[in-house]
């Protein structure tokens, strides 16, 4: 019996978040006195077998089938069903991650098993007992799972990162698994580069704003102080639904969730579904007129004033 | 062509969103209702495709009596029908959810005739259990894929039948998936830029006559218990000044951090 967790990569890239899952498993599976194990899809991903194992996985189960070369959650989830047939695991744990939850819930509809997405932290019994994120964090959910095999993904942040073990090896076995005949309709056909570099989400400083504002214009004096920073502008619904700037600068739920050295938010009030993209920022300071808005009550540092005033007196200064 | 939306009427909230005391639900008292962001624009596309293509778009929504407003809400901005299944709660989990909309949309399909298009929003505002249409197009055997913020249909992609190509966004722009209709969707935010209602709009979908549904789905396996507010790091707010006068304050905290030397 093992947690086997489906490690997340990109063409052999690990994703990050794959070390969050793999640490959550390795909470789960000292609950239920197993072993952690991985399972990597396609046929280089084998490259990451040691890397899984430095991160606590005991056995790394291959997927090596020829058609498995890039992602598509058909063929993922297919092979995660088929996988968990063979192994039958105790549990599946997989990152919260667009891929992640996607896969999951193929897995899970094909296994015809309940998915429990976004979990904070498990509590293993009969019956297992969730935390688990609602309203993209801003509430917590405590849910109960009846299940033969629970299927879970991991929110982003739920666990710390182990350190890897130097030296590590893993032991890699390869698993046959049966694909579904639809997987081929579901593959990645081609990819799109836009842009290399900085990014919302990897930014160390992020210069957000809001209605406050008022015009696409107005950012002007946000780019400013951006570019100075090395950072990137950021900002709130109001501003996209405005359409003074594109939805892929837009901060929160239903935007991008940012982790900078500094979020700097400028006319934005801080509504709970914008404040669940910023608060990962390690710290904040907000520039608003409104000394009650929750931004500023929220942030470490804050500005009172106009940041037509404000912003501009800082740019001249750096 | 025939497009289906699936949308969830949630509650809206403000800065904060309040519990209710026996720790159910959220405490909806004073709010407005509305739907994710995420569909809203899905519904947006909806109608942008029969502009583009010709035929019909249906809204499906599960949920309590009051999603008619949801359903007329679609109405208004260009939604031909609507089916509400009327489950009495808002609060069904993912697997009967997913079961029960599969077999409205059967019965839909058996009497207007087949979707070529299904689109969900990424995941509902509220519960954001990541599952609901995939399992939904896998039990109709079709594909589906997730989080997607571009499309373009080809009725006729040379030879290859008609195609929806879907975008999703990556670190540094997109993947591609080139999906055979009939198929699903499940849509993020600023895909497209939902209009507003006209006034004829309004008008049209006073007139809406929303079919409403039951259906005899059973639980599945996850329950909730109770909804908590999460811990906030409680952290008094530095004020580093007023106005312009704060700029060195400012300066000083971006060398402190090591953002500026
Ligand atoms: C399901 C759902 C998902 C959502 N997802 C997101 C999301 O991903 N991201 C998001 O941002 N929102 C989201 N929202 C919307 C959110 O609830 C708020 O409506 C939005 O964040 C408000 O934007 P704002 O702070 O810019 O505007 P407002 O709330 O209008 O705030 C403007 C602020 O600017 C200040 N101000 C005005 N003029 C100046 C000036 N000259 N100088 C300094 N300060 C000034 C004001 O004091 C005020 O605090 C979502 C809502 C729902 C229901």
């Amino acid at each position: 019996m093992s947690v086997l967790v489906v490690i997340e990569h990109d063409r052999d890239q690990l994703a990050d978040a794959s070390l969050e899952a793999l640490a959550f498993a390795a909470d789960v599976a000292a609950q239920l006195g197993v072993d952690v194990e991985a399972l990597l899809i396609g046929v280089d991903a084998v490259s990451l077998a040691d890397e899984c194992a430095a991160h606590g996985a005991s056995t790394v189960h291959h997927v090596a089938d020829a058609s498995l070369t890039d992602y598509g959650p058909d063929a993922y989830g297919g092979a995660v069903a088929s996988a968990a047939g063979v192994l039958s695991p105790s549990a599946i744990v997989a990152s919260g991650s667009d891929r992640g939850n996607e896969v999951l819930a193929y897995a899970a509809a094909e296994l015809d098993l309940p998915f429990v997405a976004n979990c904070l932290a498990v509590k293993t019994a009969d019956d297992w007992e969730m935390t688990r994120v609602q309203w993209g964090g801003s509430l917590n959910e405590e849910a109960r799972l009846a299940s033969s095999m629970p299927i879970l993904s991991v929110a982003s942040h739920a666990a710390e990162v182990a350190e890897p073990v130097t030296g590590a090896t893993a032991t890699v076995q390869t698993l046959e698994v049966t694909l579904p005949e639809s997987a081929t309709a579901t593959m990645i056909q081609d990819r799109i580069v836009l842009s290399e570099g900085v990014t919302l989400a990897t930014a160390p400083v992020v210069v957000g704003g809001g209605r406050g504002v008022g015009s696409a214009e107005g950012f002007e004096v946000l780019e400013a102080l951006a570019a100075k920073l090395g950072g990137i502008v950021g900002c709130s619904r109001a501003v996209t639904n405005n359409g003074w700037r594109p939805h892929a600068d837009q901060v929160g739920q239903t935007g991008t969730r940012i982790a900078p050295q500094l979020y700097i938010a400028c006319g934005i009030s801080g509504a709970i579904q914008h404040w669940v993209g910023a608060k990962a920022a390690k710290k904040i300071l907000a520039i608003n007129t409104d000394p009650a808005a929750n931004m500023v009550v929220k942030a470490d540092y804050a500005v009172i004033g106009d940041l037509f005033d404000v912003l501009p007196a800082i740019t001249d200064i750096t | 062509m025939r497009v289906l939306v699936c949308v969830k009427r949630v509650p809206a909230p403000g800065a904060k969103i309040n519990i209710t005391e026996d720790g159910q639900s959220v405490d909806a008292t004073n709010l407005g209702h509305t739907m994710s962001p995420h569909e809203e624009c899905a519904l947006e596309l909806a109608v942008q495709l029969i502009e583009a293509h010709g035929g019909e778009s249906h809204v499906l929504t599960l949920g309590t009596a009051e999603a008619d407003e949801q359903c007329r809400w679609a109405a208004s901005i260009g939604i031909s029908k609507a089916t509400l299944v009327d489950a009495g709660s808002m609060d069904w989990d993912p697997q009967r959810t997913a079961s029960a909309i599969t077999d409205s949309i059967r019965s839909i399909e058996e009497a207007d005739g087949g979707f070529d298009v299904m689109i969900f929003g990424n995941e509902s505002a509220d519960t954001g259990g990541f599952q609901v249409g995939v399992r939904v197009s896998r039990a109709l055997g079709r594909p589906m894929v997730n989080a997607i913020k571009g499309v373009e249909v080809d009725l006729e992609a040379d030879g290859k039948g008609a195609t929806l190509e879907a975008r999703r966004e990556t670190d540094n722009g997109f993947e591609v998936y080139q999906l055979p209709m009939p198929c699903a969707i499940g849509v993020k935010e600023g895909i497209t830029w939902p209009r507003y209602p006209t006034m004829r709009g309004r008008l049209a979908s006073k007139k809406l006559a929303v079919d409403v549904a039951v259906s005899d789905a059973v639980p599945g396996g996850q329950m909730k218990v109770r909804l908590n507010r999460p811990e906030e790091k409680v952290s008094e707010t530095v004020i580093l000044g007023h106005g312009s006068e704060a700029a060195p304050a400012v300066v000083e905290l971006l060398k402190e951090l090591g953002l500026m030397s």
